[in-house]
């Protein structure tokens, strides 16, 4: 086993996870592997039509069908309110929440559920889908964000009025909301330019394509309690959205999390749960919902598809000046893309002095979009980080010198004015280039390297801990966070620090609402940051109170001893006022019942010290001009991680996020016809990478601590997506000599651009 | 899923007379892995599904130098290229047959449902032709052959008539000179239907200067996979010269459309590139090389 | 209305018997009616590799099998794979090199690294990487899952 980080007894070594022989073994319980007596199995019936009306839906025949339990529309759930609804990472509003769980009088995607039924087999249950009579006036869909800007494109919401500049306009349309971040004047600063370059860059619509559908089975009992399991990020969240849709108290819902298959921030909305619970409660029974892969992709939030105008100007010695950009992203059906984010983002890896983001929210018929890995970011860099390459190359620099003039630093203020606490944006530059891979010269034809970097802010936001202290001095740690990715073992081994005890005498455990306290997504690269920051403290606790324990056995009339007098080092108690007395964790454990009774620790956080994440990546490319096909010949990330707790993990983040982003640059797109219907809803034609289309991915952990964590822990999942299409971009372009500007960079693009393009 | 009936037929004639009687209703099962998807999503609905995995005559895998290889329609790609001595002699087939996706797939996928499919976007079929390959098909009226260039008449359409089961497939034994190679272009390494495909072969002069002939066949540029006319090619230098002219008239013959997996340009361009490379590594192997 | 068919096969070294419809891939009956939820569903069309199971020695995606082609035959899944106190190889070394992260896509690529050693005992990394190109991983980036494989093997060569 590795050695632990300097100045640590746990964190930076690399045990086995807790959940280990449950996932490699097939035991482990995902949310479709869920099975209880009497299950009735459910399926959604979804429009055919990207745009249309809801004239009629007859359900009778679909009644009447032997095996069919239950059927539900939107009628049986209570008109939502239009109010907002606290929700996972952000609030939404409850009448769309509701309406893209079941559509109400419009259908605004393919997809869209409009009714769904509870059968004895899934069979029976999709033929009753075929016996579900809907009578739709179809509309004209809008299908691209430009479009849906305009002033004559079809409108999605009759009531959707734009905001701008927080003020509520009375502007009708598509555009939900128009939003600046300005720092310092960039007209002001452009004039000092010696070199200007702009550009108009464009991304698809992209899937987190986790593996594992979304699922969900949902008893509501006989006493009026709504039991739910299902594969979440957040069961919180699903517990507040589901009893907002549902309209009932959120104390009588029950959400117990299953293992997960993957999420990257598309398994925090709420779909299936509110249709399951309904047909329980219909049927008497409990309902399982799970979406196949094509539901997947035609009702379930991608993230935006985008079209990004940027400009940047700088002096010859490098310095950029001033830097201008207006991101258009789509939202899909409904308010709510991450622009916001993007704009947060796009420049953020450097102090321009003057900075100008414009971001419109749009609407148009495509699913809802849902957050997936730092949301935003990565179509922001993509733009920022072409043009920074495109500036380097026009100065007569090297890429990752442009940067390091640039590259911000603590104290310097981002577009929304609020200045850095100690990040670590530098050292991912510097390591760069001292790296072997860059230093190591690139030769051949058809072959580029290429370079980006990309922030990604992350969150803090609540999270709850107990630890109960066993007789054999082992402990279990009770925790809300879903493991997506071997957090068990990071926030144990957090826990296992801080009470000085071995990992493997920690027992995590993540538990249902009803018993833990209230916790936030998996999600936001919080959850080893958060729950470990819970866990700390709940060790913490645990540690003085176990002082006390100590100094109650050691206390006489002759030698008082209070908890004060008691310091714990190495797994031992002692008596500061008399050396002779100690006690180890492992004695106290076992005599807790001597002492004063169960000894159980708690803690709750609110972290506000959040920590950014920088990266920076380096990409080695090959392009066959026959063909445009691009193959990879080595990458390279570093990455600021704060504290590394458990590398492995931390390595597998880095590594997972950079695959997804190299396939949201070369291949992966939602492709739709002239009707809104996607044409390429499966993997056959939705192209993830495999294991053939990757070299294996070199990571390069730097920690620059974070202050706000007492571990120094910084979030490390959601960066590594953000730089690689602009890396790969800019590789291609060293690679053919032309500048690829519209994502995915797939071989019919690029064999198009080498053969027309400038 | 629709409901279907099952049946594990034992016999060619159990198959034949079955497949009479329910014309479409029926549908043969080999590998499973373009029928069970297609039944699923709807595309297909047959009232019966005919297992022909358990008939003998379609589990046929033998080859002699002499009289070439005899392929049942039912025998697995892995079980093909898994067979150290037909790998050998045909390597311009092997390099058709460990592409039908992944290793799940030519684990249960065979060359026989491949070519019955009838996707213009087949992977064996280019192969085959490029091979002279001949389908054997038995019917209520007995047997006749096909050769598999006739085979397919148009996307998911093809010669078989009410009743008639592709038995397997004959390859001759390869000539002397002979050498031959299947390569497709897909946007990822792997598991991609293929933009084109184009199997290729010559049969080069003894000492392996001349073409004395050659074949090309495309896939994905057509309604059905088509051969190119290389009858200009024979008697020529086996040089970059001939096979850029083989290029040309592959771009040429390609009657392309645009769809979500490429554009008319591209599969235009792409057919000249794959017919280069491909005769490249054909004639790479009839002389000799790996 | 189809006729359900009995069907009594071997799975993990059991017999095996159930009633199914004809219409039910491998993959459901497993699930579904024999509890063996270890084989997961990502995307029923072939395309992903979470299904892979082991039929007759041969590596399959148990959602293109129905379940009424398995009569007589021997279906291998990842309940199977585990000795019964100690887990095989290729699981202690995902483990070890935290080959695995949401863990969904972890059966299938155990079941289908087992068949790739059990035909290729030393494969080279591109070798891996093309026999694993049927099973998607969304979490990995499969860098630490080829590591985890070709230690695997190493292992497994070592104590053969």
């Amino acid at each position: 086993m590795a050695e632990a980080t300097a100045g640590y007894k746990v964190i930076g070594t690399r045990p086995l996870r807790p959940d280990g022989a449950d996932k490699v073994t097939g035991r482990a319980v995902y949310g479709g592997d869920v099975r209880m007596t009497g299950m009735l199995h459910g399926k959604i019936l979804r429009s055919p039509h990207a745009h249309a009306r809801i004239k009629s839906i007859d359900t009778s025949r679909a009644e009447a069908l032997p095996g069919v339990k239950a059927v539900m529309t939107a009628q049986d759930l209570p008109e939502p309110e239009d109010r907002m609804a606290a929700a996972g990472e952000v609030a939404v509003n409850l009448k769309y929440l509701a309406c893209n769980v079941m559509a109400r009088d419009k259908v605004l995607y393919k997809g869209h559920a409009v009714a769904a039924v509870a059968a004895t087999s899934i069979h029976i249950a999709e033929e009753a889908m075929g016996l579900i009579e809907v009578e739709y006036e179809v509309l004209p869909p809008v299908m691209d964000v430009l479009e849906a800007m305009q002033d004559d494109a079809p409108i999605l919401h009759d009531d959707l009025k734009m905001m701008e500049f927080g003020q509520q306009t009375d502007k009708h349309g598509n555009i939900a909301n128009h939003f600046q971040f300005k720092l310092g004047e960039p007209a002001e600063g452009f004039k000092e330019a010696d070199v200007i370059i702009e550009r108009e860059l464009n991304t698809a619509t992209v899937h987190q394509g986790y593996i594992e559908p979304h699922n969900a089975t949902v008893l509501w009992n006989e006493d009026g309690h709504v039991n739910i399991w299902t594969s979440t990020q957040g069961q919180f969240v699903v517990q507040k959205q589901t009893s907002e849709v549902l309209g009932i108290p959120v104390s009588d819902v029950t959400v117990t999390p299953c293992e997960i298959g993957g999420g990257f921030g598309g398994k925090i909305p709420v779909y299936l749960e509110p249709v399951a619970a309904i047909l329980s409660k219909k049927s008497g029974k409990p309902v399982k919902l799970i979406m196949s892969r094509i539901e997947e992709f035609d009702a379930t939030g991608p993230t935006p598809g985008s079209n990004m105008w940027i400009k940047i100007g700088a002096k010859n010695d490098g310095k950029v000046v001033a830097a201008e950009a207006v991101l258009k992203f789509e939202a899909g059906a409904y308010p709510g893309s991450p622009v916001t984010a993007a704009a947060m983002c796009i420049f953020a890896p450097y102090a321009f002095p003057n900075m100008q983001v414009d971001g419109y929210d749009v609407v148009l018929n495509k699913p809802k979009t849902a957050a997936y890995r730092a949301p935003g970011a990565t179509n922001a860099a993509y733009a920022a980080e072409t043009l920074m390459d495109e500036l380097a190359e026009r100065l007569g620099m090297d890429p990752l010198e442009l940067r390091q003039i640039n590259g911000t630093k603590e104290g310097e203020r981002q577009v929304t004015g609020v200045a850095f606490p100690r990040i670590g944006y530098m050292e991912t530059v510097h390591a760069a280039l001292e790296h072997e891979h860059y230093a190591t010269p690139l030769t051949g034809p058809n072959r580029g390297r290429g370079v980006a970097s990309g922030f990604w802010f992350n969150v803090g936001f609540q999270s709850s801990v107990v630890i109960n202290v066993n007789s054999d001095g082992t402990v279990n740690l009770i925790e809300g966070s879903t493991d997506i990715g071997g957090t068990r073992a990071s926030i144990a081994m957090q826990a296992a620090e801080a009470l000085e005890i071995p990992y493997e005498d920690v027992k995590p455990r993540v538990v249902n609402t009803d018993s833990i306290g209230y916790t936030d997504v998996t999600g936001g690269s919080r959850t080893t940051f958060a729950t470990g920051y819970a866990a700390h403290d709940a060790a913490l606790d645990v540690i003085a109170q176990m002082k006390g324990r100590c100094a109650g056995r050691w206390n006489s009339e002759e030698a008082p001893v209070t908890a004060d007098d008691v310091d714990y080092s190495g797994g031992t108690f002692i008596n500061k006022k008399n050396a002779e007395q100690t006690m180890s964790f492992k004695e106290v454990a076992g005599t807790l019942a001597r002492t004063g009774g169960p000894l159980t620790g708690s803690a709750t956080v609110q972290p506000r010290g959040v920590g950014g994440a920088f990266a920076t990546h380096v990409v080695d490319v090959e392009v066959d001009p026959d063909t445009g096909k691009v193959q990879i010949l080595r990458y390279t990330a570093t990455q600021d991680v704060g504290t590394a707790i458990h590398p492995s993990y931390v390595e597998g983040q880095i590594q997972g996020g950079a695959v997804q982003g190299i396939g949201w640059a070369l291949n992966e797109e939602f492709i739709y016809n002239d009707d809104g219907n996607m044409v390429n809803a499966s993997f056959l034609d939705y192209r993830m990478p495999t294991s053939l289309d990757l070299p294996m991915i070199d990571t390069v952990l730097i920690e620059v601590p974070n202050p706000g964590h007492p571990y120094g822990v910084r979030g490390v999942g959601e960066v590594p997506i953000v730089p690689p299409p602009a890396a790969l971009a800019n590789a291609i372009y060293r690679a053919i000599g032309k500048r690829m500007t519209n994502l995915p960079m797939s071989p019919s693009a690029i064999l198009n651009k080498i053969n027309n393009g400038d | 899923m629709h409901a279907f009936d099952y049946v594990a037929a034992q016999t060619v004639q159990e198959a034949v007379s079955l497949l009479a009687e329910k014309g479409d209703a029926a549908r043969v099962l080999a590998g499973g892995t373009d029928l069970i998807v297609q039944v699923r999503e709807g595309r297909r609905s047959p009232d019966l599904i005919i297992d022909v995995k358990h008939i003998p005559d379609t589990n046929v895998l033998s080859y002699s130098p002499q009289s070439g290889l005899t392929l049942g329609a039912a025998v697995p790609c892995h079980r093909i290229y898994g067979d150290a001595t037909i790998a050998a002699a045909y390597p311009g087939l092997v390099d058709a047959f460990s592409l039908v996706g992944g290793m799940q797939i030519q684990g249960r996928g065979t060359v026989g449902g491949n070519l019955c499919n009838s996707s213009p976007a087949a992977d064996t079929i280019p192969a085959l032709i490029a091979h002279s390959a001949v389908a054997v098909i038995a019917g209520p009226s007995g047997t006749r052959e096909v050769a598999v260039e006739d085979f397919c008449t148009g996307p998911g359409r093809n010669v078989l008539q009410n009743g008639e089961l592709l038995v397997s497939l004959k390859i001759p034994a390869p000539a002397t000179g002979f050498g031959a190679c299947y390569l497709r272009f897909i946007p990822r390494n792997e598991m991609d239907i293929a933009v084109v495909g184009t199997g290729s072969s010559v049969v080069l002069s003894a000492d392996g200067s001349t073409i004395i002939s050659a074949l090309v066949a495309l896939g994905a540029v057509g309604p059905t996979p088509i051969t190119v006319d290389t009858s200009a090619l024979a008697g020529q230098p086996a040089n970059e010269v001939t096979i850029n002219t083989a290029a040309e008239a592959s771009i040429a013959a390609a009657s392309p459309i645009s769809d979500m997996r490429g554009t008319v340009e591209q599969r235009r361009h792409l057919s000249g590139v794959l017919t280069r490379r491909t005769l490249q590594k054909a004639i790479a192997r009839a002389q000799g090389e790996a | 209305m189809s006729q359900k068919q009995m069907v009594t096969t071997t799975i993990n070294g059991e017999e095996t018997t159930f009633i199914c419809e004809p219409r039910q891939s491998l993959l459901e009956v497993l699930r579904e009616d024999l509890g063996l939820t270890g084989t997961k569903e990502g995307c029923s069309n072939g395309n992903c590799g979470a299904c892979s199971v082991i039929l007759d020695g041969v590596l399959v995606d148990s959602c293109l099998v129905l379940a009424v082609e398995t009569a007589g035959r021997t279906v291998g899944t990842i309940e199977g794979v585990a000795g019964p106190a100690a887990l095989h190889p290729l699981q202690q070394k995902f483990l070890e090199h935290a080959a695995l992260q949401c863990g969904i896509c972890t059966p299938g690529l155990i079941i289908s690294a087992k068949a790739l050693l059990e035909k290729n005992p030393h494969p080279t990394e591109h070798e891996a990487r093309l026999w694993l190109a049927g099973n998607l991983c969304r979490c990995t980036g499969y860098d630490k899952i080829i590591r985890a494989v070709l230690d695997a093997a190493e292992t497994m060569g070592a104590s053969a």
